[in-house]
C-alpha cells in the first residue's frame, strides 16, 4: 500500500468502516510511514481538543431569545396566510 | 392527522420521531415547532459559528435558518432526516453571510487574505507561537481554532460538519449538495491542510506509534 492509498481510505478509517484486512493493511503502512502517521495523528488530535474545549455554547437566555423572535415570525407568517386563503 | 398519513409515512413515523412533529409543524402546530427549535438549535448555531467563526452571524443564522424551515416545510419530503434537511438550510444560510462580509469594504484584522491555497488569517504571522512551547489544552484549542477560522471555507464546512459535528459522510454529502467522492477528496485536503499547519505542536514522542 502507497501513501494515496492510504489516504484515500482514510475517512472511512476513521469511520470505522474499514473490513478487517484492509484495516490491518492501513496500520501496517501507518506503522511504517511517518507522513501518514502524522497526518492521522493531528487529524485525532485536532478533533479532540477541538471537541473538548468548545466555546460555542449558546446561553439559555439567547436560546429563548431567538425561539420567540422566530415564533413571532412565523405566527406572523400564519396570519398572512390565514387572510390570503 | 395521523389518520391522513400514508403507510410509508407511518413507517418512517415509527423509525423517526422527528416525522411526526413536522407533520404538526404542517398542520401549523407552532409548539411542536418549537420542540424542534429546542431539540436543534444548538447543533445548528455550532455549525453556523463553525462555518462564519462569528457569534453574532451565527446567532442570526439560527434565526433565520428555523425560520426558512418554517416556510418550506411543506417541501420537506422526509426522505432524509429532518435535521439533515435543516443542516443544508444552515449551511446554505452561512455561506451567503460569509459571501456577505467578503463583499463588504471593511476589512477587520480577523479577516482572511485569499491565496492560490486557501487562505490564512491576516495575523497567522504573529501569533504563531513557538513549537517547541508546551501548550495546555486551551492554548492549543485557540491555536486549532485560528488554524480552522485559516482554512477555505469549502475544506473548514466539510470538516466541521464531518469531524467535528460528527455528521456521517453521507450526510454531510447530502447537507452540502455535494457526490460523496467529492466530500471525500474535501476531506482529505483538509486534514492534509491541518497537518501541514498543526503537526509541530502535536509531537509524537519518536517510536511511539498510533494504536
Ligand atoms: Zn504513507
Amino acid at each position: 500500500m502507497n501513501c494515496t492509498e492510504f489516504l484515500a481510505n482514510l475517512t472511512d478509517y476513521f469511520d470505522a468502516k474499514t473490513a478487517a484486512t484492509l484495516r490491518v493493511e492501513l496500520e501496517r503502512h501507518m506503522g511504517g510511514c511517518s507522513h501518514c502517521h502524522v497526518t492521522v495523528d493531528t487529524t485525532r488530535q485536532t478533533i479532540e481538543v477541538y471537541r473538548n474545549n468548545e466555546l460555542f455554547e449558546l446561553p439559555e437566555s439567547i436560546r429563548t431569545q431567538l425561539h420567540q423572535a422566530v415564533l413571532k415570525k412565523c405566527a406572523n407568517l400564519k396570519r398572512k396566510k390565514a387572510h390570503t386563503a | 392527522m395521523a389518520t391522513m398519513l400514508t403507510p410509508e409515512e407511518k413507517e418512517a413515523n415509527a423509525l423517526h420521531p422527528d416525522l411526526l412533529l413536522v407533520e404538526r409543524v404542517k398542520a401549523g402546530d407552532l409548539s411542536a415547532f418549537e420542540q424542534l427549535m429546542r431539540q436543534y438549535d444548538r447543533q445548528i448555531f455550532r455549525i453556523a459559528l463553525h462555518i462564519t467563526q462569528n457569534r453574532e452571524d451565527a446567532e442570526d443564522i439560527v434565526q433565520d435558518t428555523f425560520f426558512k424551515a418554517f416556510q418550506k416545510v411543506n417541501q420537506f419530503q422526509g426522505n432524509s432526516k429532518f435535521y439533515t434537511w435543516l443542516v443544508r438550510i444552515a449551511v446554505n444560510e452561512s455561506l451567503m453571510r460569509l459571501r456577505k462580509r467578503r463583499s463588504q469594504k471593511t476589512v477587520s484584522m480577523d479577516d482572511e487574505i485569499q491565496t492560490e491555497e486557501g487562505s490564512i488569517p491576516r495575523d497567522f504571522a504573529d501569533w504563531m507561537p513557538n513549537p517547541e512551547q508546551n501548550y495546555n489544552q486551551a492554548e492549543l484549542a485557540d491555536i486549532l481554532r485560528k488554524t480552522i477560522k485559516g482554512l477555505p471555507p469549502g475544506f473548514r464546512t466539510v470538516f466541521a460538519l464531518r469531524d467535528i459535528d460528527g455528521l456521517s459522510t453521507e450526510e454531510t454529502a447530502q447537507a452540502l449538495g455535494l457526490s460523496v467522492p467529492a466530500v471525500k477528496s474535501r476531506l482529505l485536503r483538509a486534514r492534509l491542510q491541518l497537518r501541514e499547519r498543526l503537526s509541530r505542536y502535536f509531537r509524537v514522542p519518536t517510536g511511539e506509534h498510533a494504536s
